[in-house]
């Protein structure tokens, strides 16, 4: 139906197509370090050398595990593999909770050990009225 | 195929739909924010604040689909050499941008309050934002290259370019740990959010749909009176 000049059109198009796809992808793989956005404590106990560069490791504050000081504010982030604690001295986000996700960001002390200069809480992707939950927990 | 819709049966389209449009998107948009801010219920977690979200992902979701919309046309464009692939993704341009700076302005409003920050560098905000710059850059250059044969070119060229970008923006938060969250309403799994929830987002998705058709069509109609004003009958 089409000329010889629309099929070459779409090779063309097309092999474009793929080098800048296989381009992006592979720029992103080997960025990967940077691409995400915070580091497992898992990724944390990996780490070969500490360094005095800023960080950040996020998962899920530990339950039971915050422990409000008058200048200071301790807790453990988990991803259910591995732990990190973490000590902060500020105010932490209205959504900062036990058994909610979190991002640290600071320095690290050791493998264990985080002293973080800002806190970020993360949310989920679950939206629902009180009532919902509510009725959920009772479940 | 494409040269023979006749155009004045279009332009007659295109100078009488804006008025019914904006009609319907008037209406739909006053019972959309009705429930998206006085009958919809306050989230469990975030209170208030949840009702961002009923401005804030529509308009991701149309500024990605409008360049999504732009990436193919400009393919279309540059396969079958015919301007008027060209013209309708040009049309459609202004309305994704304003769109994707909303979700870019109330992501950080609805940032702070909840994350504890305006802004981070993650990857579904970068790509959202390298996703604007592609919108001011393709708008731009339909407006500084004056020479026609290289307009066209050029111009599809960009928006082949940023369809790379529309993948990475949906997929990121899946592929890498970013500060945003994965998506709550998804085509084949559970949607995430309650219904009494799902109510507004639909509204106002439809709401901002009709208000991009809206500038499309104006925008379309300017067009067509350009290429008439030129003395042009075909594109």
């Amino acid at each position: 139906m089409y000329g010889k000049k629309v099929k070459l059109r779409i090779i063309f198009l097309s092999i474009i197509f793929l080098i800048l796809l296989l381009t992006v992808f592979f720029v992103l793989k080997s960025l990967e370090e940077n691409v995400v956005y915070f580091k497992s404590p898992t990724d944390v106990k990996e780490i070969t050398e500490i360094s005095e560069k800023k960080i950040r490791v996020g998962g899920m504050v530990k339950k039971g595990s915050v422990v409000l000081s008058s200048d200071k504010i301790n807790f453990i982030i988990t991803d259910f593999k591995n732990e990190i604690n973490v000590v902060y001295s500020g105010a932490v986000p209205n959504l900062f909770a036990e058994e909610k996700g979190v991002v640290a960001e600071g320095i690290l002390r050791d493998r264990n050990f985080l002293k973080a200069k800002k806190i970020l809480a993360k949310h989920d992707e679950n939206y629902m009225p009180p009532e919902v939950k509510k009725a959920l927990e009772e479940k | 195929m494409f040269g023979l819709i006749d155009n004045s049966k279009i332009f007659s389209i295109t100078s009488k739909a804006p008025k019914y449009v904006f009609f319907v998107f008037v209406i739909v948009l006053s019972i959309g924010l009705l429930e998206a801010l006085v009958l919809s219920p306050e989230d469990y977690i975030q209170s208030h604040s949840v009702r961002i979200m009923y401005v804030h992902v529509p308009s991701a979701w149309i500024s990605i689909g409008i360049f999504f919309l732009i990436g193919i046309l400009s393919i279309g464009s540059v396969i079958f050499k015919n301007k008027i692939f060209s013209i309708i993704a040009k049309s459609l341009a202004p309305s994704g941008l304003v769109f994707n700076i909303i979700a870019l302005v109330t992501g950080s409003i609805w940032g702070k309050p909840t994350w504890g920050t305006w802004w981070a560098w993650d990857s579904r905000i970068t790509s959202m934002l390298i996703l604007c710059l592609f919108y001011i850059l393709y708008i731009l250059s339909w407006r500084i290259i004056d020479d026609k044969n290289k307009l066209n070119k050029i111009t599809s060229l960009i928006g082949i370019l940023g369809l790379i970008n529309i993948p990475i923006i949906k997929f990121s938060v899946d592929w890498w740990s970013t500060l945003h969250q994965p998506s709550s309403v998804r085509l084949l799994e559970k949607t995430t959010i309650h219904s009494s929830m799902l109510v507004p987002l639909a509204l106002m998705t439809a709401a901002f749909a009709l208000f991009s058709l809206l500038i499309f069509l104006m925008k379309y109609n300017t067009e067509l009176i350009k290429i008439k004003n030129k003395g042009l009958d075909r594109l």
